[in-house]
């Protein structure tokens, strides 16, 4: 997944130049590993984080992902230490800085909101770090440029941030944190206030700079494709625990557990029964992920894309037949709800497929089998 | 759904193919309407002042002209001498808005930043002086001042009570200014950037207060330059107690008009400044 998101940067980042300066060269050479233990937060009776164990290695890239308040954004704030741990312990490099305050943490950081100071200009906000650095104009200016270069905004260093859009704006403030040398990168849902295609650009930019640079990373999303694609394993948190954390292949294709199979892409939730290694699900029998399930009746939790669909003009009835009544176009693909008579389920096919199995189409369904994920709630029949 | 797509189609279509002629029509009439209300207005005001200026230019016989009242106000004679009044009077408002912005400034950024739970009670704290009238302002006062002048200090002492009666005008101004800026987030970036507190209020928060804080060193000059009730009861002469004892003794008005004519003019002008130089910054920016 990384080396896609590395060459699709390349590809769409192609007008950006991008020398390997000394400063990065020597970023890269310091990475340093952060790791956090039985950290917990608590505002009033509620839980922000409950006791979090992380460890982001040398210059790897981790994407917290989660939904709205279950903890991913207070976990970047107390490591920032914009906000202190009510317990536990965050060490950068095997120093203690749990106590440190935000301005000696040496951690560069972007915000979701735009940050850039109005009153200055592209390059004196890069420059600000360094100034409070003592360095010199000469050095500074000559720093703030090598980092606008890298982010490919070294033309507009003279404008004010309100004369440059959304997606610049961030990309300047990503130079700014870099421009330290920080020890650390936090990106706290950085493009969320961007629109789709910038998104995607920018993405895959602060991926590309990322794998430059060497910096290790910490980036806070609540956006499952974002958090795919850019990180070297995403953390899925709930509740202000990490319930997954895993390279993004594994996490979307053997889940941990029902709510990352839930919360990472879509999931259809069909009745099954557990016997031995496989789930039969429909009359079908699918592999287990967890090969410890006990048997007996579970909710085996079905991928879209692992659900096939084909004309069925044999006017049968079966497990695996019935009726679409809903199409979805997406692009490149399309999302059909077929209803099989006791319940729904979604596919995931190309939209050339889907567009012959228009509503009212009978259909026959084939599941392929990947190993599944089973909980043992008393089955349910709602997908997504 | 599709009504929907086509009632969204539709109603900013309609809008622009509408009759053109009626939207320039009720323009127009928009237009008159404004121009009306402001020349009704600017009349209202600018008439006294004009009458009052033309006063000041009056000569010896009706209907002449002639600047000699305005050129008594440098030499008019005390005690103490108008100019002098009037310099302490100049003295004072740059003493007092210097004082407001030192005070004000940081407190609100500090509040908005660190302890929010008191804002509340600081606004409550700042408005208060608007409840209280000038004479039991100065009944309070009194004791103090009395201590003041038996050491023998001068009428900038006044300061002081300028200060209390500056700070609901200050407080609302600065107020808006800060509400305008997202200062959380400037404010945490620079301390991820290495700023100390102190830095994040001088060189990240205040600059981007700029237009607010010349609002309230307008808002305090204005409010020291018209100041009579809390001078004149404690026994002090500015500017507007001097103008006030020329009324009762000289047999000409025309140096009262000029030199309130004078005040009144040199005000509209540091409030053209202030306002020109905080435009001409943004448009800089913009």
């Amino acid at each position: 997944m990384p080396a896609v998101g590395a060459a699709a940067a390349r590809d769409e980042g192609a007008h950006v130049s991008s020398p390997m300066t000394s400063t990065q060269k020597s970023a890269a050479r310091t990475a340093v590993e952060v790791r956090m233990e039985g950290l917990s937060r608590r505002y009033g009776p509620v839980v922000a984080l409950d006791g979090l164990d992380l460890t982001v290695q040398a210059g790897e890239l981790v994407a917290l992902l989660g939904p709205s308040g279950c903890g991913k954004t207070t976990t970047l704030r107390l490591l920032a230490g914009l906000e202190d741990a009510d317990a536990g312990q965050i060490t950068v490099a095997g120093a203690d800085i749990t106590r440190l305050p935000a301005s000696k943490r040496d951690m560069g950081m972007v915000f979701q909101a735009y940050s850039l100071f109005p009153h200055m200009t592209v390059r004196q906000n890069v420059a600000f770090g360094l100034r409070l650095r003592r360095v010199s104009s000469a050095q500074r200016d000559r720093r703030a440029i090598e980092m606008l270069d890298l982010v490919g905004l070294s033309t507009q260093a003279d404008r004010y941030p309100h004369q440059i859009s959304g997606g610049q704006q961030q990309r300047v403030a990503l130079a700014r944190a870099l421009a330290i040398e920080p020890q650390v990168l936090l990106l706290d849902e950085p493009l969320s206030a961007l629109d789709a295609k910038v998104r995607a650009q920018l993405r895959d930019q602060i991926r590309r700079i990322q794998l430059e640079v060497g910096i290790t990373t910490l980036f806070v999303t609540h956006d499952q494709e974002e958090a795919l694609a850019i990180a070297d394993r995403v953390g899925v948190m709930r509740d202000g625990r990490i319930e997954h954390l895993a390279p993004p292949t594994e996490v979307y294709s053997r889940p941990a557990t029902s709510f990352v199979a839930e919360f990472v892409g879509l999931t259809n939730r069909l009745a099954g029964t557990v016997s031995g290694s496989t789930v039969t699900v429909r009359g079908r029998d699918l592999p287990l992920v967890d090969l410890s399930t006990p048997a007996g009746p579970v909710t085996a939790l079905v991928r879209p894309e692992a659900v096939t669909l084909a004309s069925d003009s044999s006017g049968e009835s079966g497990p695996l037949v019935g009726t679409v009544i809903a199409s979805t176009f997406l692009g490149a693909t399309s999302r059909v709800t077929v209803d099989l008579g006791d319940t729904t389920i979604l596919a995931q096919l190309s939209t050339a497929d889907a567009t012959k199995l228009p509503a009212g189409s009978r259909v026959s369904l084939t599941i392929r089998p990947d190993p599944v994920l089973v909980s043992v709630e008393a089955p349910a029949e709602v997908e997504e | 759904m599709a009504a929907l797509a086509s009632l969204g189609e539709s109603a900013p279509a309609a809008e622009a193919k509408g009759p053109r002629s009626m939207q320039a029509g009720r323009r127009r009439r928009l237009n008159l309407f404004r121009y009306l209300v402001f020349t009704v207005f600017g009349l209202f005001f600018i008439l006294p002042l004009l009458a009052m200026v033309r006063f000041s230019l009056e000569g010896s016989t009706l209907g002449t002209w002639s600047v000699a009242a305005w050129k008594q106000i440098a030499s008019y004679p005390g005690p103490p001498p108008l100019l002098s009044a009037v310099e302490i009077t100049l003295e004072l408002a740059i003493i007092s808005s210097g004082v407001v912005l030192v005070l004000l400034v940081p407190t609100m950024i500090w509040i908005r930043l660190r302890v929010r739970w008191i804002s509340r009670a600081f606004e409550f704290l700042c408005l208060l002086p608007l409840t209280i009238p000038a004479i039991v302002l100065v009944v309070g006062l009194a004791p103090i001042y009395n201590k003041i002048r038996h050491y023998q200090l001068s009428a900038l002492q006044l300061f002081w009570a300028y200060v209390i009666l500056a700070l609901p005008y200050a407080y609302r101004a600065l107020s808006a200014g800060l509400t305008a800026i997202d200062v959380e987030t400037l404010s945490e970036a620079a301390r991820s950037l290495g700023a100390s507190w102190l830095t994040v209020i001088v060189r990240v928060i205040a600059p981007n207060m700029r237009q607010a804080i010349l609002n309230a060193l307008v808002l305090t000059s204005a409010l020291v330059l018209g100041e009579f009730t809390i001078a004149y009861l404690l026994l002090y002469n500015n500017m507007q107690v001097n103008l006030y004892y020329i009324s009762r003794t000289t047999p000409n008005a025309g140096v009262l008009f000029a030199a309130s004519s004078a005040a009144l003019i040199f005000a509209f002008g540091l409030l053209l400044v202030l306002s020109y130089a905080g435009r001409r910054r943004r448009r800089g920016q913009g």
